[in-house]
């Protein structure tokens, strides 16, 4: 591999780790607050439906995350509806609202373009090029800064931590849950955004491809601190570019790679990564509860 | 209000609530509500060709319902059932290209053990991962879905591929494989291969009621803590739930690969796996509850597949919504507490 190859993975490795950083930041959120949030990969996906779909109305790719936000943050309150006060089984629901997000977004595509595979191509300006990349990052450091030095920080951590002191101190942990959840949402649908309106240049059909479970695969890798999350999400982003940029090259004797063996490296190393994540658990006290 | 009543109603409630909420989102197409319950109604029940592909939608539902009841009953979430159940109708297709000499009973049956050693072991994977090193099973389980279309993508593709046929499948299985439809359904393809399920069901039925093992994994389900002071061994009995819910769910192609295509298409499935998760929920882990749950869900996915036809602007999407309604309503725990609290 020459120099301008290595730097060519490296830029590739951080453009497609940014779903997946804003999939992990929101999981974090929520999962701080104590609500189990296995439905990043519906958020991600209704959020990825609604960027494409507004920046097509509007030309703008700004106007576009911001619709794949509120998008995100809408289906999160649904999430959250049915969790905290009507107490649904977490990963359940989580399920779920993944289902609806995959059978709603055809739908609303066949509504609104006639078409339920995708939506429509979009110009390069109604685009984004780098800023998510930048977003990502500062979100990143102020979630950091969030926790450790504001009081709502504080907050959210506590209600995930230890619910009967926060309810003592005379803060409602209901509420403070439901604000985390939708926070979750947005930054999931940002993600959305950051795959259809950054990485490709429409919506297509299911193309979350499991980024939502990867994304809380780095949360729990990353012991559900935003840093080391956020280090996991290069990781599983560098396997998914390396396994962009093996596709089509050929064993030592000639003979292609065969694609399928090249397009489940992600899904692998996840899964290695999970395998080999030993050591003592440090999930929120009152995860699920 | 009788025992019997009282337990049928809340499911029966749930069904409602989530058809009434997803019809309210398809109307919001234009077509009135009325007219695709009707056109739903009609496709799924019209006459014997509609009932018979209702039951053929029926019977994978049936067991991967049971491969989802099986896990929830240990503690543990199988969203894995698309992959294992994938991954066992391609074994039963390979055993029925790679050994067409087979004489008849034996033939089929060979292709069932397939299904189910490939759908176990797809299993065993997430449950020898969670027993043994503390691996999340929902998110290994998804991993493991993508992998396994994977390698069933490679194989059609490169090792069993029709040599003629410009689709993504197989080529076809031998004769003495195939097991023939019922005559009386028409052209619908369903066979003897819906026995197969019920089998199961009253198999599973029997594991939990009447085995060692069977008891051992609900006491896990219900306090693992418990369970484990009380001297059971905690990681087998996972391990054994997610290899029997694999192998459960691997059988769930084999109506599609011995009596409909007589081969393995890439894509067959609608989604049974995850259609299993509203089955095993609604028919709340239960064999009669999950053959009933099968049977509504189906009756639905027979019912949406030519809405396109039939409404304006309503795809067969529809299905998954009124799946997820349906699953968000059952597991509303809430809302059924508030119920029997302040109304029963």
């Amino acid at each position: 591999m020459t120099g301008s190859e290595i730097l060519e993975l490296g830029g590739s490795t951080a453009r497609v780790s940014t779903p997946l950083l804003f999939a992990a930041l929101g999981g974090w959120v929520s999962e701080r607050s104590g609500v189990i949030n296995i439905a990043l990969e519906g958020l991600m996906l209704v959020g990825a439906f609604a960027a494409a779909s507004c920046a097509h109305v509007t030309g703008s790719p700004w106007m576009g995350a911001l619709g794949g936000m509120m998008a995100g943050a809408a289906l999160a309150g649904v999430y959250a509806f049915t969790v905290i006060p009507l107490r649904a089984n977490q990963v359940v629901a989580g399920t779920a609202i993944n289902m609806l997000a995959a059978g709603i977004t055809p739908l609303l595509g066949a509504y609104l373009f006639d078409s339920t595979s995708g939506t429509p191509s979009l110009p390069a300006s109604a685009r984004f090029h780098s800023a998510p990349i930048w977003i990502g990052v500062a979100v990143v450091g102020l979630g950091w800064v969030w926790t450790r030095y504001t009081r709502t920080g504080l907050w959210v951590r506590f209600a995930g931590e230890n619910p009967e002191a926060l309810d003592a101190a005379g803060v409602r942990v209901a509420r403070v849950r439901w604000v985390a959840v939708l926070v979750s949402g947005a930054l999931a649908g940002m993600g959305g955004s950051s795959l259809s309106i950054f990485l490709a240049s429409s919506f297509s059909r299911d193309m979350t491809a499991g980024r939502g479970f990867m994304a809380l695969a780095a949360l729990i890798f990353g012991k559900w601190k935003p840093v080391p999350a956020a280090l996991a999400c290069l990781l599983f982003g560098f396997f998914d570019a390396l396994q962009i940029r093996l596709q089509g090259l050929s064993f030592g004797n000639g003979l292609p790679i065969p694609v399928q063996f090249i397009q489940v490296l992600p899904y692998a190393v996840t899964i290695l990564v999970l395998a080999g994540f030993v050591g003592k658990s440090s999930a929120p006290k009152a995860l699920g509860m | 209000m009788s025992g019997i009543l009282k337990r049928l109603l809340q499911p029966f409630l749930a069904v409602a609530l989530g058809l009434a909420l997803g019809l309210g989102i398809a109307a919001l197409g234009g077509d009135s509500a009325w007219v695709i319950l009707k056109a739903l109604l009609n496709s799924a029940f019209g006459s014997r060709y509609d009932f018979g592909m209702t039951l053929f939608y029926s019977a994978p539902l049936v067991l991967t319902g049971l491969s989802v009841a099986m896990g929830l009953e240990a503690g543990l979430f199988n969203i894995g059932a698309e992959g294992q159940m994938g991954l066992g109708a391609l074994a039963a297709a390979a055993v029925g290209i790679g050994f067409p000499g087979v004489p008849w009973p034996l033939a089929p049956a060979l292709a069932v053990f397939a299904a189910f050693l490939a759908g176990a072991t797809w299993g065993a994977i997430p449950g020898w991962l969670r027993a043994k090193r503390g691996s999340h099973e929902v998110i290994i389980t998804i991993m493991m879905n993508f992998i396994a279309a994977g390698v069933a993508s490679y194989f059609t593709l490169y090792v069993f591929k029709a040599p003629h046929s410009q689709n993504s499948e197989t080529s076809s299985v031998a004769a003495a494989y195939l097991i023939h439809p019922f005559a009386f359904f028409m052209d619908a393809p369903v066979s003897a291969a819906l026995l197969l399920s019920l089998v199961i069901a009253g198999g599973t039925a029997l594991f939990f009621r009447r085995t060692v093992a069977g008891y051992e994994l609900r006491a896990v389900g219900a306090n693992e803590m418990a369970a484990r002071f009380a001297g059971i061994d905690v990681g087998r009995s996972q391990l054994l739930a997610l290899t029997f819910a694999g192998g459960i769910a691997g059988l769930a192609g084999i109506p599609e690969v011995l009596s409909a295509s007589g081969r393995f298409r890439m894509g067959f499935s609608p989604g049974y796996g995850f259609m299993g998760i509203a089955v095993a929920l609604l028919g709340r882990r239960r064999a009669m509850g999950i053959i009933a749950a099968a049977l509504l869900f189906g009756a639905l996915q027979k019912g949406t597949a030519y809405l396109e036809l039939d409404t304006q602007h309503v795809t067969r999407d529809l299905s998954q919504i009124l799946q997820a309604l349906v699953i968000l309503s059952v597991s509303a725990d809430g809302l059924w507490r508030w119920l029997k609290n302040d109304r029963l």
